[in-house]
């Protein structure tokens, strides 16, 4: 299914999920919030009843806050994943502190009109005008200037804050200033959230999915190959210009949630967690409108069990969380399975090593006297010391070589620990790896110019990583006997060449 | 516009930590980590919280190891995400610094309890309040002349290692410089300078001065030494415009809207805003001067970097 279908109907799941509660909620008693009193200190376990009531959203307001936070945090999961795939997941810092003036002179404007209390929708529309702003600046001095990406961002973050700072200083010497509650919108204050402003955020966050929706195929373009987009005539400044709207569109409905210094946590940490577990687009956006919406789940409930805790913090902390999980378990990157992956890769090629030093070995001691059929080249025991001392190998190496070879079936060793057997399924294994090696090494010196005393060291990088399927198949087209592997001679050296001494007949 | 001994204090004390901000500033430009000293000013939170609820004071010295303890983990941390997670770099300073300063948060309101603390006096620390002191000098004055002193002598000591290591990390390796080891160098020295600066004066102006002066300096030249000479011009007047600003323009604009008789704003933010400005006009000089000046074959293009002696 179309993944951008997909994402559509999960908002509209969530939209009606939570709108569906709203008008229940509302007419139910707004319930008692005990004041707490100023002396009270200390965080304060909650009761089995209080966690029974939080987590079932038996509370209004819980209920109002989760709605919003959840939107908010699924929200910026999804666009912050399209900005992350762009590059420009600190854009999203810049944005959210440039509000900061908007609010300010939205605040001040508000007052020279002489409007009595502050308006929200005037203030947001504020944050929005400078945030696009901000956003416009660091577009013009990366285009119009040699300062990278970096710097635009940290002159006009620095910049705006620094406007905003001294606009709130002013402010807070108003008669009405302190009143404001204008700092609300630098640490947020989720749990005074109204309904009125968690609709605004579900509906902002529908519109948002919704633009994401319709534009996916635009903005996929847009992320993974921007020279093309423009090739095909896309007009990818438009575009960009869209998603980083849609980023001022998150900035200023998580403004009064969590707080401009930590709205830019929800539009980063989710996508990025959710990168490490798929390489699909189209999952990776479910997965970080997910990781944003529990996000905020768990900050909502963990907050209102400890009423002294930051809600805002607690999403953040909630998001890291996740971000720490997917990063050590992440399907497709997480550190355990790049370590399952290299361990592979590492046991594969320490067993074609050793197999081939076997191999070698015998090659290079034939029995004295008589002259020996390829099939029986190695049926004689290696003496382990001079596998070592001819592979340069140090002691602990060649013991944890030979538990691997043992561990394999590969290989037996004499109970003296002196000598190495290997076994059938062995000795077929080090004719492949041998002729694997030494088929890589004729390709290149015959075909690719490769210098002779190179191409040891290109072959070693090359086989462990061919496919088995290819060399089969080439098997197949070179016709080989059943019973012995051809193994060509040993191309590095020169006296051997022409002879076919090692291929069985 | 009346001016007093405590506004003289707080022009000296900007222009320090200004200029002292500035010189570490100018290689973060180059080595393109500008938002270094965003991402360290956040996160250094935690660093504070802890360093408080440790100690049950206000102390000084804890607090500045503390916060450089921070400071450094968040670089170290950016690294690691970055290469084992294949995380963007801008991606993992975003996920580190938002975690540490969440963190802070909480360690704050935890720790509110014991000690008498809030974000807001760690992260807006004024410089007004800070040069009001018993002594004839104030202690802020002290603090940050020796930062630039400080950053000077390292500036000059490893004036060739620097400039290697940021226009050719490459050769500087091949010569037998460790550039990843010169680059950490200068984001400790950067830590460093970020945390006691803002310990002063607030995380807004330390943010500003280590990008926006060596920003301007570089739009009007292509030489390092006139890139620091020029970053140091600039702060400087940063901070004397930033306050003469902070001081005279709330009364000005307070009157125009109805509320005469406003006090100063905050100078460090002024001082910010003023830097951005001065960096508006030096932008619009470079490109005056790109467009008059005649084209010679040969001629660098405008979008190059900054070149070498």
């Amino acid at each position: 299914m179309n993944p951008a279908r997909l994402l559509a109907i999960l908002f509209l799941l969530i939209t009606l999920g939570v709108g569906g509660q709203t008008p229940r909620a509302l007419a139910a008693e707004p319930s008692h919030t005990s004041k707490r009193s100023l002396t009270e200190t200390g965080i304060e376990w909650p009761t089995q009843e209080k966690l029974w009531r939080t987590v079932s959203l038996a509370d209004y307001n819980t209920r109002v806050v989760f709605g919003g936070v959840t939107a908010l945090g699924a929200a910026g999961g999804l666009v912050g994943t399209f900005l992350l795939l762009r590059k420009r997941s600190l854009l999203s810092d810049t944005v959210s502190h440039c509000t900061l003036p908007g609010i300010a002179i939205a605040f001040l404007v508000s007052e020279a009109l002489g409007f009595k209390d502050r308006s929200l929708p005037l203030l947001l529309l504020g944050a929005a005008v400078t945030g696009i702003l901000g956003m416009a600046s660091v577009a013009a001095i990366r285009a119009r200037s040699h300062l990278k990406d970096d710097a635009a961002l940290a002159i006009v973050l620095s910049v705006f804050f620094g406007l905003g700072i001294a606009l709130m200083v002013v402010i807070q010497q108003l008669p009405t200033g302190n009143a404001a509650g204008l700092s609300h919108f630098i640490y947020g204050k989720a749990a005074s959230m109204t309904a009125g402003d968690a609709q605004l955020i579900l509906y902002a966050s529908l519109a948002i999915a919704f633009a994401c929706g319709a534009l996916f195929k635009e903005f996929k373009m847009l992320c993974f190959d921007t020279a093309f987009a423009h090739a095909q005539g896309w007009p990818v400044l438009t575009l960009d210009l869209a998603l980083m709207g849609l980023v001022v569109a998150v900035t200023v409905i998580g403004l009064q949630a969590v707080g401009l210094l930590l709205v830019v946590a929800l539009l980063i940490i989710p996508a990025a967690a959710a990168r490490f577990w798929s390489h699909r687009l189209g999952i990776t956006l479910l997965l970080a409108t997910g990781i944003g919406a529990v996000s905020g789940l768990v900050g909502v409930i963990a907050s209102a069990l400890f009423p002294r805790l930051p809600a805002g913090a607690v999403i953040v902390l909630a998001a890291v969380f996740c971000f720490a999980v997917s990063f050590v378990f992440g399907a497709e990157r997480g550190l355990f399975r790049h370590w399952l992956e290299q361990r592979r890769v590492g046991r594969s090629v320490a067993r074609q090593h050793l197999l081939r030093a076997l191999y070698e070995w015998c090659e290079r001691s034939p029995r004295s006297g008589k002259v020996e059929p390829p099939a029986q080249l190695l049926d004689r025991p290696v003496p382990l010391e001079a596998l070592r001392t001819d592979n340069h190998w140090p002691e602990s190496r060649l013991r944890s070589l030979l538990r691997l070879g043992r561990s394999e079936g590969l290989l037996s060793t004499d109970p003296a620990g002196n000598h190495a057997h290997l076994t059938a399924r062995g000795k077929i294994e080090a004719r492949r790896a041998t002729r694997n090696h030494r088929l890589w090494e004729t390709y290149l010196l015959r075909y690719a110019d490769v210098a002779p005393q190179h191409i040891h060291h290109n072959a070693d990088q090359i086989e462990h990583v061919i496919d088995p399927n290819i060399v089969n198949e080439l098997e197949e087209l070179l016709a080989g006997r059943d019973d012995v592997l051809l193994v060509p001679a040993d191309p590095e050296q020169p006296q051997a060449q022409g002879t076919a001494g090692g291929l069985a007949s | 516009m009346n001016w007093t001994e405590l506004d003289t204090w707080i022009v000296i004390t900007g222009i320090l930590i200004c200029m002292a901000c500035a010189l570490p500033g100018a290689f973060l430009l180059l080595n393109r980590q500008s938002m270094l000293g965003d991402g360290i000013s956040h996160a250094v939170l935690p660093g504070l919280a802890i360093a408080f609820l440790v100690t049950q004071s206000r102390d000084l010295l804890p607090m500045v190891i503390g916060a450089i303890i921070a400071g450094v983990v968040t670089a170290v941390l950016t690294q690691l995400v970055q290469r084992l997670g294949q995380v963007e770099n801008g991606a993992a300073l975003g996920v580190v610094f938002c975690g540490l300063f969440a963190t802070g948060l909480i360690l704050i309101r935890v720790a509110s309890d014991k000690v008498d603390l809030d974000a807001d006096c760690v992260l807006y620390g004024s410089i007004e309040t800070a040069v009001v002191d018993v002594g004839r000098i104030p202690r802020v004055a002290w603090v940050s002349g020796g930062l630039l002193l400080a950053n000077g002598l390292l500036t000059a000591l490893f004036y060739k290692e620097l400039r290697l290591a940021a226009f050719d990390p490459a050769l500087a390796t091949t010569l037998g410089f460790n550039a990843n080891a010169i680059r950490l160098g200068l984001t400790l020295a950067a830590s460093v300078t970020t945390v006691l600066a803002f310990e002063s004066v607030g995380s807004i102006l330390v943010i500003a001065m280590l990008v926006v002066p060596a920003a301007a300096a570089s739009m009007l030249t292509h030489r390092l030494h006139w890139l620091l000479i020029l970053s140091l011009g600039f702060a400087a007047c940063s901070a004397v415009l930033g306050h003469v600003a902070a001081i005279t323009l709330p009364g000005w604009i307070g009157n125009r809207i109805g509320h005469p008789g406003l006090n100063a704003t905050s100078s460090a933010a002024m001082m910010a805003v003023v830097a951005g400005a001065l960096f508006f006009l030096a932008w619009c000089l470079s490109r005056f001067l790109h467009r008059s000046a005649p084209k010679a074959p040969g001629n660098q293009p405008a979008t190059s970097a900054v070149r070498t002696a």
